[in-house]
């Protein structure tokens, strides 16, 4: 992808609210399979994310969750609709977006720190600031002490929390996260979910969140967004209208039980959840 | 992000006295394989009183030893002929190999011209071509440098291939979405990725380039020690056959460590694999 053909040139970062404007308009995706016959993985679905929104999407395995998350960050082409980031239409890979796969992809051959420090090495960004806040986030997700330490010397939990660093590193103004606790024990995950929290109030970045945790979606969210699947639509999207920090307490809270239930609701509607 | 999860104290502090445990526990391990060949040897050395054969037949390990010392400038000189063939023969595999590993990964003519043609090729058995390449290039070293080549190429260039295709498709997501051209991910993604895979490659080539080499000897040579295994076989000079046999069983192992030491130094994340 050469420099023009990017479309969407996240902007630096700057003060209050600097997170991209996301808009979904009808679009689908259609993957050509081995076998001959596509899968029509999304259709037509249409989305608009505020700048600064932290934005959860829920759904059953399958419904395309990743696909969307790919699309908006122009890893893969759409089969029809728009896609804009920062009213630019969407043709190659955007650039400075932060982006956590579902599988964590870490390079076996550099240590973690070097892991971390690949966006900016890769983007030429300035080195010592940067090594500084590699230093800070590896400090804030309990593995400082490891910067040393290879991939193969980690455990699944670990590995995750250091593809969280590596896309944060860059203070991306675009954040989009595919499962990103998935592997990580209960305690953990729900500290990581408090500090994810922490750390978008400080810098206000637009955050897709994808989760199979109706609770942690309902925490974390300003909206969250229930997929259907087969072919993957969007089945409703709940606003989530509480204050922040939302702590242990706001589980108690009537709206986010509410929430939680109206989400439940809707898959047991779909089938995918029964009541006994 | 504050978690301040207790960082896991690192296990260090190993140091000598693990090494040294280390080092007895290698040389127990191996007890029983030097017991054995001890045994073997014995009853080798005893072979001509017990079952009476001759000495041109099975001569003693200690007639070889001796052999193998008093003609040790004729042995040298002739293994310096083999070693020249199997390094350029070899250095022609890793040279013309690696390149077009490279070529037929990212050109469609190559992957769907050059590599099915190679891979039938492979079938063919290179030391077969021996006496028809002896009539085109002549008695010196270009027919055995050629067969070490033709014979060590394969394996390379298809490991090579096999590991610059296994980077996984997130990998690449990961480097289009940090605006990485497409040398910044050959170089900081592919190859690093390849590098065990191309490893193998050298060294199953290394042991082939030998193979390779020797035979090049048996079919017409005037120097190396596959022509001077040939000799001693019409002079009956067994123990001068066996002492040959050994010095190139000498060679490929030496050469063998050699690819395996600096593969080693090259990959020292690679090794973290192979200890429990
Ligand atoms: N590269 C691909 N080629 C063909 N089909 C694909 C490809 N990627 C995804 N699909 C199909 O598209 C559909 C949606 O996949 P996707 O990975 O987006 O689901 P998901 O919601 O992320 O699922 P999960 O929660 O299990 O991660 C699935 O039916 C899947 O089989
Ligand atoms: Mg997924």
């Amino acid at each position: 992808m050469g420099l023009d053909h990017s479309a969407a040139l996240l902007k630096t970062p700057a003060a209050d609210v600097r997170g991209a404007t996301i808009s979904l308009q009808n679009v689908s995706k259609r993957y050509a399979t081995l076998r001959g016959d596509p899968v029509l993985a999304l259709d037509k679905v249409s989305l608009d994310i505020g700048a600064g929104e932290f934005v959860s999407i829920v759904g059953p395995s399958g419904c395309g969750k990743s696909t969307l998350m790919t699309l908006i960050a122009g890893l893969v082409s759409k089969t029809s609709g728009r896609i804009l980031v920062d009213g630019l239409d969407v043709q190659g890979p955007i650039r400075g977006a932060g982006v956590v796969f579902q599988k964590d992809v870490l390079m076996e051959w550099r240590n973690v720190l070097r892991n971390v420090l690949l966006p900016v090495e890769v983007r030429g960004l300035e080195k010592a600031s940067h090594l500084a806040k590699a230093q800070d986030l590896l400090r804030s997700v309990g593995l400082s002490g490891f910067e040393e330490r290879y991939p193969a010397e980690l455990s699944g939990g670990m590995r995750q929390r250091v593809s969280i660093c590596r896309a944060l590193v860059q203070n991306p103004a675009l954040l989009l996260m595919d499962e990103p606790f998935g592997a990580l024990d209960a305690l953990t995950r729900e500290q990581m979910a408090t500090d994810l929290q922490k750390m978008w109030m400080r810098e206000r970045s637009t955050v897709v969140f994808i989760t199979h945790s109706i609770e942690e979606a309902v925490l974390l969210s300003d909206r969250v967004v229930v997929m259907s699947s087969r072919p993957g639509q969007i089945a409703d999207i709940l606003e989530i209208d509480m204050p922040r920090p939302r702590g242990a307490e706001a589980r108690k809270d009537p709206r986010f039980v509410a929430s939680v239930d109206a989400i439940r609701r809707h898959f047991m509607a779909l089938g995918i959840l029964s009541e006994s | 992000m504050s978690l301040d999860l207790a960082s896991e104290p690192a296990e260090e502090g190993a140091g000598l006295s693990t090494r040294w445990m280390r080092l007895r526990q290698g040389v127990g391990d191996n007890l029983p394989v030097w017991g054995f060949v001890t045994l073997l040897l014995l009853i080798w050395q005893s072979a001509d009183f017990v079952f009476g054969l001759p000495l041109y037949v099975l001569p003693p390990p200690t007639v070889i030893l001796a052999k193998l010392i008093s003609s040790w400038a004729l042995l040298l000189d002739n293994a310096m002929v083999t070693l020249v063939e199997v390094l350029f023969g070899f250095g022609a595999s890793v040279g013309i190999g690696i390149p077009l590993a490279i070529l037929i990964v990212y050109s469609r003519i190559f992957e769907r011209v050059a590599f099915p043609l190679m891979v039938s090729l492979q079938t063919i058995p290179k030391v077969a071509l021996t006496p028809l390449l002896v009539m085109w290039l002549g008695y010196g070293l270009m027919p055995k440098i050629t067969v070490a080549f033709l014979i060590s190429f394969f394996p390379i260039v298809i490991n090579s291939v096999i590991g610059l295709r296994s980077t996984e498709r997130e990998m690449i997501f990961l480097a289009r979405s940090l605006g990485a051209s497409e040398l910044t991910t050959f170089l900081k993604f592919r190859l690093p990725k390849a590098l065990p895979s191309i490893f193998g490659g050298l060294k199953i080539g290394i042991g082939q380039a030998i193979v390779g080499a020797t035979v090049g000897e048996f079919i017409a040579a005037e120097r190396g020690l596959g022509y001077l295994q040939l000799i001693s076989q019409v002079r009956l000079d067994t123990p001068l056959l066996f002492a040959a046999v050994v010095v190139l069983s000498g060679l490929g192992v030496i050469l063998f460590k050699v690819v395996a030491i600096v593969e080693k130094l090259a990959l020292p994340w690679a090794q973290l694999r192979l200890e429990d």
